[in-house]
């Protein structure tokens, strides 16, 4: 278990393009895990995002790619209903977790983001012990484990930290270093078993050694995991990606309002060789963002 | 091993909505405690106003505001309120003669000219007075600044009681509320003000005075208003060292008895609810609240309507 | 060369003025203004503390601890006082540190800001923090009144009073706690499948305790040094047992020292004085207690 990482550094590094070719080659007659519909998302009455339409598969990476103000978190943060805790955010079409309306009337935000786990763009450990911070969601989550020790074990190990920390995990999380509290905050995230995992910007606050291990990480819970992931940076998304959405951001003529706009998805190897848009073309080549 | 790992294709989620009576109870209970604090406000409103209808069915409201004379006990009762009035009118206005420019002046020294380790010095001394009993203040303004300072030191004609020893220490009460809220007013001030003053050639003083203090005026006046909302209300000090004799004070000498000096001292006689002593005692009360509130109220509007947004 | 000299000369010309300026007579004066309002207030303090220790000197004894009060100031002591101040502050912390947390938990995680309702709590519990305390005494009384709880002096009675002077102070001491943890912790816990309620109780509470910790004993040596509510409730009383409940009658530290220096003997200012020393040290550890609370346990985010 404990060669995970030595495993994945290597090989999995080797080519973004084979995994893409593997899994775009897999046929897609499965239900989505995620589907958005004709995904508005509003503030008040500020459009955020229009007309989003796009399907994360199973056991994929999706990245959500864009220039800043396009919207591509404002859709990450609807997955698992963490805009319900801004005043006024309000979603409109459907956004279906495996056939299942997410905001259907009945839906409890909370078994929701219980499915689908979330890492933010800061790392955010809670203000408690290393084996505490991994406990805490399968404790809030009345989880009937058989062993919390082997829980946080497998926890830690999957998100390599197990090694760097198992010596001090009775001590505060806050003391771990940037990258490491980011890998802990992963396997908080695993350690409730969740289907699918949104990576808001996870490396935009670390640095690039920290960086490639999270990456290594990604690939490594692709197998068990469907992930979605916002990032700023286009090397990252076809680095670790299966697909691509381009978001941009149109300005509304009249108001001057900035609406995020689904450009174009799919395959990362089409987005990034062969985009159909000129728009995506224009921002890939960095003539434009 | 607990297995995260081995995952078929999982069941068909349920992402219905859980019943959670205990996360319902709490938030009802966190509600009602807040609740409880409109409750407080409405209590004191109601306690203060049935016991005041009352007493102003049997004294006419003209005659309580605008009478000369205060005698509740005695046998050709009477109830003019004007004589306390006076006597808290000295007391504050005393007060707030010490402690405007002490307060003001600490203030300025720890927002503009102090160091780091100066400021972390003087900041304790400034909570320590804050943090002594009205009560210990009291005795200090009796047994010291009246019987020893004022009688034996300076020989100054009075007795044993005045509305100046009383008023004195009371400001010296207030000095930490008006110098830590000016203070904080003052630091928040954004340094780019006092560059720009610097780079037109202008000293440390004349910025202070004429960049700064202007620049957190609202907060000033807002830690001036909460003062004078504490000195109308202080009852220990007065109680003690201001006097017992309900009379029109003419000068900071004299002895005199404020609004709260007759509560406090009209509470030790054990009055029967109900009887006119006991409504006369929540007439004045309810008479110290609506200044108070005024006062508050006041304060409030010109924090909120003033702040500056930095 | 020449540009050289200009150059130097305007800079003495500055370094010159700065040095008139910020030395200049005005200027000195205005400093030792402020100088002098600071130490006017150190030796004010000085004073007052100096003199109290020594007209309390004489009776800084073990009678203040074990005697009752009576009418020889030479056999008077503070006994029922100190434990009476004890029972009331204790009644007091139980219930007002509960409620405070409870309302500021309400007002800062659960309360829609825009509601009508949480916009008067919130004006609400800032105007009440500024109500003079004697108005507190005055709304127990009456509540008494009506209640027809005849004996006012009872422990309880006088904790109540307390209590709703103190339960702003510990309000807005809570909110300050709870807002000083950053909002990506909430985030966390949401995240993760916890409740609202369970990310308050099992996060936010936590980490803000220390800030409570601290604010709430503030609070509790405010009560434990107020007099005025109390004088209205009875709490004046000549006690020659120690109370021992929640009904019991009591008298407190604040209110003794205000009937021993209203005494014509000088024997009870005397007694005045000590027990004022008493309850300084007293006030002056539990704020000791508190700043050593926030500087140990405060969380810097």
């Amino acid at each position: 278990m404990n060669d995970i990482r030595n495993t994945s550094v290597a090989p999995e590094r080797t080519g973004s393009t084979n995994t893409i070719v593997h899994a775009s080659a897999r046929p897609s007659l499965e239900v989505p895990v995620l589907d958005c519909d004709s995904v508005s998302i509003f503030y008040d009455d500020f459009r955020a995002v229009h007309d989003v339409n796009f399907a994360c598969l199973r056991n994929e990476i999706t990245a959500l790619i864009g220039p800043s103000g396009c919207g591509k978190s404002t859709v990450l943060r609807s997955f698992n209903r963490m805009n319900d805790l801004i005043e006024g955010a309000r979603v409109e079409g459907a956004i279906t977790y495996r056939g299942e309306d997410i905001y259907g009337p009945e839906v409890d935000a909370i078994e929701v983001r219980r499915r689908i786990g979330m890492v933010f763009q800061k790392p955010n450990p809670f203000p408690k012990s290393i084996y505490d911070n991994i406990a805490y969601g399968p404790r809030v989550n009345g989880m009937k484990v058989d062993s919390m020790d082997d829980l946080v074990e497998e926890a830690l190990t999957r998100a390599a930290l197990w090694d760097e920390v198992k010596d001090k995990l009775k001590q505060s999380a806050l003391g771990l270093s940037g990258g490491q509290q980011q890998r802990l905050c992963i396997a908080r995230t695993i350690a409730v078993q969740p289907e699918v995992i949104l990576m808001d910007e996870p490396c935009s606050a670390l640095d690039p050694i920290a960086t490639l291990r999270i990456e290594d990480l990604m690939q490594e819970l692709r197998n068990d995991y469907t992930i979605v992931i916002v990032t700023h940076n286009m090397q990252q998304a076809a680095r670790v990606a299966d697909k691509t959405a381009f978001f941009t951001a149109e300005a509304n003529d009249t108001t001057g309002d900035r609406t995020g706009v689904l450009v174009e998805f799919g395959d990362t190897a089409t987005i990034f060789e062969s985009p159909h848009d000129k728009r995506t073309e224009d921002y890939i080549s960095g003539r434009f963002g | 091993m607990t297995s995260v790992t081995a995952r078929t294709t999982p069941p068909t989620p349920d992402l219905r909505r859980r019943p959670r009576p205990g996360d319902i109870a709490a938030r009802m209970g966190f509600r009602f405690a807040a609740g409880l604090t409109i409750a407080i406000t409405l209590g004191i409103l109601i306690a203060l106003i049935v016991p005041s209808v009352e007493f102003f069915s049997e004294v006419p409201v003209n005659e309580f505001l605008f009478g000369t004379r205060w005698a509740p006990r005695f046998a050709d009762a009477s109830f003019g309120v004007v004589p306390l009035i006076t006597a808290t009118a000295w007391t504050t206005a005393i007060a707030l003669f010490f402690a405007i420019p002490l307060g003001l002046g600490a203030a300025i020294f720890m927002s503009e000219f102090a160091h780091q380790r100066t400021r972390r010095i003087l900041k304790p001394v400034l909570e320590v007075l804050a943090g002594i009993p009205t009560v210990v203040y009291g005795y200090f303004a009796v047994q010291f600044i009246q019987a020893v300072v004022f009688r034996d030191w300076l020989k100054l004609e009075t007795g044993s009681f005045s509305v100046l020893s009383a008023g004195f220490v009371m400001g010296i009460m207030i000095i930490p509320t008006i110098a830590s809220i000016s203070e904080d007013a003052m630091s928040a001030v954004p340094n780019s003000l006092r560059q720009g003053s610097a780079a037109l050639g202008a000293t440390r003083r004349q910025t202070a005075l004429k960049v700064v203090f202007p620049a957190a005026l609202s907060g000033i006046i807002a830690a001036i208003v909460l003062g004078v909302s504490r000195a109308v209300g202080e009852t220990m000090i007065v109680a003690l060292a201001a006097g017992q004799q309900a009379r029109i004070v003419g000068g900071p000498l004299e002895a005199g008895q404020t609004m709260t000096g007759f509560i406090a001292n009209a509470a030790l006689g054990d009055s029967r609810v109900g009887s006119l002593e006991y409504n006369t005692l929540f007439a004045v009360g309810l008479l110290l609240f609506v200044i108070t509130l005024l006062i508050n109220l006041v304060s409030i509007w010109i924090v909120r309507r003033f702040r500056e947004a930095y | 060369m020449a540009r050289r000299t200009m150059q130097e000369t305007v800079h003495t010309t500055i370094r010159h003025k700065a040095r008139s300026g910020e030395s200049s007579p005005k200027s000195i004066g205005f400093l030792v203004i402020l100088w002098l309002a600071i130490l006017f207030a150190l030796v004010f303090l000085t004073v007052l503390i100096v003199t109290t220790f020594i007209d309390g000197w004489n009776r800084l004894d073990s009678r203040l601890f074990t005697e009752y009060p009576a009418s020889d100031p030479e056999d008077a002591g503070a006994r029922p006082a100190i434990l009476g101040s004890l029972w009331v502050i204790g009644t007091t912390a139980l219930m007002t540190i509960p409620l405070g947390v409870a309302a500021a938990i309400h007002m800062e995680e659960f309360a829609n800001r825009h509601h009508w309702f949480s916009r008067i709590v919130e004006v609400n519990v800032q105007n009440l923090a500024a109500i003079p305390a004697v108005i507190y005494g005055m709304l127990t009384l009456g509540a008494m009144g009506l209640m027809g709880v005849s004996n006012k002096n009872q422990v309880w009675v006088g904790a109540l009073a307390l209590s709703m002077l103190i339960l702003p102070v510990v309000i807005i001491a809570t909110r300050e706690s709870l807002r000083a943890v950053p909002s990506e912790i909430r985030q966390g816990s949401l995240a993760v499948g916890a409740t609202p309620l369970q990310t308050v109780v099992r996060n936010t509470l936590p980490a803000a305790v220390p800030g409570i910790a601290t604010g709430s004993i503030l609070a509790l040596s405010r009560a434990l040094g107020e007099a005025a509510p109390l004088l209205l409730l009875g709490g004046l009383v000549f006690l020659s047992f120690d109370p021992n409940g929640l009904t019991s009658g009591y008298t407190t530290m604040p209110i003794q020292i205000f009937n021993w220096t209203s005494r014509p003997q000088a024997g009870f200012h005397e007694l005045a004085a000590a027990a004022s020393v008493l309850l300084l040290v007293m006030l002056l550890a539990m704020n000791a207690l508190a700043i050593l609370i926030r500087n140990r346990y405060q969380k810097r985010w």
